[in-house]
């Protein structure tokens, strides 16, 4: 069995630094199982979060050799046996121990965002959508808020300044989502704008790039939503109309 | 231990689990206006409903308007080899239809039909196609339609927090005592009502569906507090896990492939369901190749394809063929769709699957085979619950999804459980909220139950010499998946019992090292109070029913015995042993059992 060096950070929020350990690897291991491993031999208080080791609930996000990924996601074979791997928390929250890190800023967010509110129903007491009306949102709800989107991105990840009124990738396809949603009545355009930040997004990409689902976050859900704000509010004709006219969506 | 070595927090309800059977239960109780907390043991949203796959089952009749509740109840019951809580079985038929309608109109979006309402899928022992579904990823917008629509109901969600024991005033239940995983600092709640959310025993297993979570804490909480648990002896071995590579064997692969048209095949390329077609589902088997195929499209000419018996029947032969010698090359079966469907139609309908397989074990499912075999996935077994309130034998104690029993008799067919979680989930939240509303006097803690658990909890610190709690637990997961597996036999499970017993020995003198913040060699330790638990109840209830039925099959008793189908083995603990015995199960109403004689 192959034998690989593993660098991973031990520590918390006082700080602390990579331990080196040496595992023999099974066929076919991912990087949560080189981990267990490590906990059932070597440090069985390596703390570390994960639920399904499936890529299906999002716990085990960290940063092997740098790059943001599911430990449960990333197969040992893409690593040759000589190079050292190194395996740290996400670096874009607070430090709680080892690989765990305190996620509770998405936690908060979630709440921020005005929850659905739907329409009548039809006369028989249910709702019709059609598949194609969708689709586009079907991809936004496949989201397992690994928050891997969250920790890379620049706004947030060294400017803990701008956390305070700026949702993040997640939140912003959760939005998006809700907006295009075929029975939603709530116009959360003022939202997007202030609370939500979107404009403080600059699309470098880096949240589609990491998203283990393949999400297309930047070009279907934060340009849309973007689009929509500056028509609402950056665009005279627009601005005008609605001076006159009643909106199709009630403010959240 | 003084006073302001814990917090505490007091609820009217709290819901232990926030799975789909937890969230639906805190929202409804919060919907009835009294205080509910809801303790998580890993983040928000992160429970193990989000790795449910195929669907809901619920007869909305979208699909096939001949669909209705009698004809979801005789499938449920004959899928559970009668065994089931009819009670249950009944309620949970009639209401599935609107708890998925209430989802979608709190945003879940469903795949659909061409004229815009929610599609349905075929699923093992379904006669009609019946599971609501968002492609082969249900469980994970059930859950997070739930979370996000919980988080906005006024609902304290205590999240990475596990509860440890349940505290009583009296014969009543009081309120639980548990710890937090980040500071690993004991955490007491007072409540009038509690209601156990807290899924199945998976983890007891070797190889398995279930994550670390599942360690049967609801099922030995209740048991300790003094509840009678039924049908432990009902394990569920969902046919088709992946077996290859070593460290992903177990994973789910879900019915959903066969559903749509996937068949197991041998090393011969033979479909060999059709040789394991038993009597009792004869009936409605198709016996050939040409009838089985036309019945993905026409349903009232063709029975079903035997691809779809329920899991119990599937598992059990596909685990022959292995055994004969008729196994893929890493010991389990062929499980084909790639010759039966096209690729697009594949990715669409299955993108988890795709992706999964593709990732773990660098197989193109569009292009080849799956290799498969069972793994341990689901207890039928669990807290007693009254079929209409879900309250245990004990006041003021719920239970509601895979943590109560009754609902699923001896095996429970794919796609119920999602709509076991909703239908009781939302009865339990009802009825803890109405119970404490009823409730007139004051609630007393005893301090000394409280003391009793922090000293349980602290005590591997403190040992000194003792073993790490990974052994045990692996050693644990490797004696059930030997000798209490999907074939059992009399010796083995007296061999089980007898290791068992060993097993508690050693985890009596579980040591850890470090520190009590974010712990997990720790937490395991925990863990392994409520696994051996477990592990006991089932090996016992397996040795006490001396028959095969559902999700428990006996070497040395290979038929189905109608005495036993009469009885469920219960469990209950008197002076701290574990005492068994039959009791009747409540008996059918006529109209009910009319549904029976009805169809063949």
């Amino acid at each position: 069995m192959p034998t690989f060096t593993m660098q991973v950070f031990r520590g918390d929020a006082r700080g602390g630094n990579f331990k080196e350990y040496r595992v023999e690897v099974d066929p076919g291991m991912v990087v949560l199982d080189v981990i267990h491993r490590i906990q059932a031999t070597q440090a069985t208080d390596l703390a570390v979060r994960w639920n399904c080791k499936a890529g299906k609930c999002g716990s085990c996000s960290a940063e092997i050799n740098g790059k943001p990924r599911l430990m449960c996601m990333t197969r040992m074979d893409l690593f040759r046996e000589g190079d050292p791997i190194s395996v740290a928390p996400i670096r874009g929250f607070p430090a709680i121990r080892d690989l765990v890190t305190d996620v509770s800023y998405n936690y908060v967010k979630a709440k921020e965002v005005p929850p659905l509110r739907i329409k009548p129903p039809e006369p028989d007491g249910t709702y019709r959508m059609m598949q194609e009306d969708i689709d586009r949102i079907q991809e936004f709800h496949k989201c397992i808020e690994c928050f891997l989107c969250q920790d890379v991105c620049h706004v947030i990840r060294d400017h803990e300044e701008n956390k305070r009124a700026f949702a993040g990738p997640r939140f912003f396809i959760k939005l998006a989502g809700l907006d295009m949603h075929p029975l939603d009545t709530v116009d959360r355009t003022a939202f997007v704008k202030d609370a939500a930040g979107v404009g403080l997004c600059n699309i470098t990409k880096c949240c589609t790039e990491v998203c283990p689902e393949h999400i297309h976050i930047t070009d279907n859900a934060i340009i849309p939503l973007k689009e929509r704000m500056a028509d609402e509010f950056f665009d005279p004709v627009v601005w005008l109309l609605r001076k006159f006219r009643s909106k199709r969506k009630v403010p959240a | 231990m003084a006073n302001h070595d814990y917090e505490i927090h007091e609820h009217d309800v709290l819901v232990i689990g926030a799975g789909g059977a937890g969230l639906r239960a805190a929202i409804e109780a919060a919907a009835q206006g009294v205080s509910v907390g809801l303790v998580c043991k890993s983040l928000l949203g992160k429970a193990h409903t989000v790795m449910a796959e195929g669907g809901i089952a619920a007869a909305l009749g979208n699909v096939w308007p001949e669909d209705n509740w009698q004809v979801h109840f005789r499938d449920t019951m004959r899928g559970g080899k009668m065994l089931n809580n009819w009670r249950m079985a009944q309620l949970h038929a009639q209401e599935a239809p609107e708890r998925v309608l209430e989802l979608e109109r709190w945003g879940a979006l469903f795949d659909r039909t061409k004229d815009g309402r929610i599609l349905q899928r075929d699923f093992g022992g379904h006669r009609y196609a019946r599971l609501a579904h968002v492609g082969d990823r249900t469980g994970l917008e059930m859950i997070r339609t739930l979370q996000y629509h919980g988080i906005h109901q006024g609902i304290d969600v205590y999240m990475e927090c596990t509860i440890t024991r349940l505290l009583k005033d009296g014969e009543r239940v009081c309120g639980a005592v548990g710890y937090w995983r980040e500071t690993g600092r004991v955490v007491v709640f007072k409540a009038k009502a509690v209601v156990l959310a807290t899924g199945g025993i998976g983890k007891a297993w070797k190889i398995t569906s279930n994550s670390w979570e599942y360690t049967g804490d609801g099922h030995s909480l209740a048991l300790w507090a003094g509840a009678d648990l039924i049908d432990m002896e009902f394990v569920q071995f969902h046919p088709t896990g992946m077996v290859w590579p070593p460290s992903v064997r177990g994973i789910l692969v879900t019915e959903g492939v066969r559903g749509d048209g996937g068949t197991l095949k041998n090393s011969e390329g033979k479909r060999f369901m059709f040789n394991y077609i038993p009597d009792f589902f004869k009936g409605e088997t198709a016996d050939n190749e040409e009838e089985a195929d036309r019945w993905y499209a026409d349903k009232k000419n063709n029975r079903r394809t035997p691809d779809l018996l329920p899991r119990d029947e599937v598992a059990r032969a596909i685990n022959t063929e292995v055994k004969a010698g008729r196994g893929s090359p890493h010991g389990g079966v062929f499980l084909d769709i790639f010759s039966r469907r096209t690729a697009d139609y594949i990715r669409k309908r299955l993108p988890s699957m795709y992706h999964q397989f593709k990732e773990l074990a660098g197989v193109d499912i569009t292009k080849e085979a799956m290799e498969v075999g069972p793994t341990c996935h689901y207890v039928m077994g669990g807290v007693r619950v009254e079929a209409d309130t879900t309250q245990s034998t004990v006041k003021g104690l719920f239970a509601a999804g895979e943590v109560a029993g009754g609902m699923h008799g001896s095996n429970r067919l794919g796609g119920n459980s999602l709509s076991d979680l909703l239908v009781f989930g939302r009865r339990a939240g009802l009825h803890a909220a109405l119970y404490a509303k009823d409730f007139g006097g004051t609630l007393t803690i005893d301090s000394g139950q409280i003391e009793q658990a922090s000293r349980a909890m602290l005590a591997p610190f403190e040992r000194t010499g003792g073993e790490n709690p990974y052994a045990i637990q692996s050693d644990l997961q490797e004696t059930m998946q030997t000798l209490v597996g999907i074939i059992r036999k009399e010796p083995e499970l007296k061999e089980a019992l007898k290791r068992l017993e060993t097993l508690k020995q050693r985890a009596g003198k579980v040591h850890v090292d470090g520190h009590r913040q974010y712990n997990p060699g720790w937490h395991t330790a925990l863990d392994l109070d409520s696994l051996l638990t477990v592990a006991e109840c089932s090996a016992v209830a397996a040795l006490e029913r001396t028959e095969s039925r559902g999700g428990h099959t006996r070497d040395d008793h290979p038929y189905t015995d109608d005495t036993w189908g009469k009885v469920n083995v219960v469990l209950r603990l008197k002076d701290g042993r574990l005492q068994v015995s039959r009791e009747p199960l409540p008996e059918m109403p006529p109209e009910l059992r009319a549904l029976f004689q009805e169809r063949k």
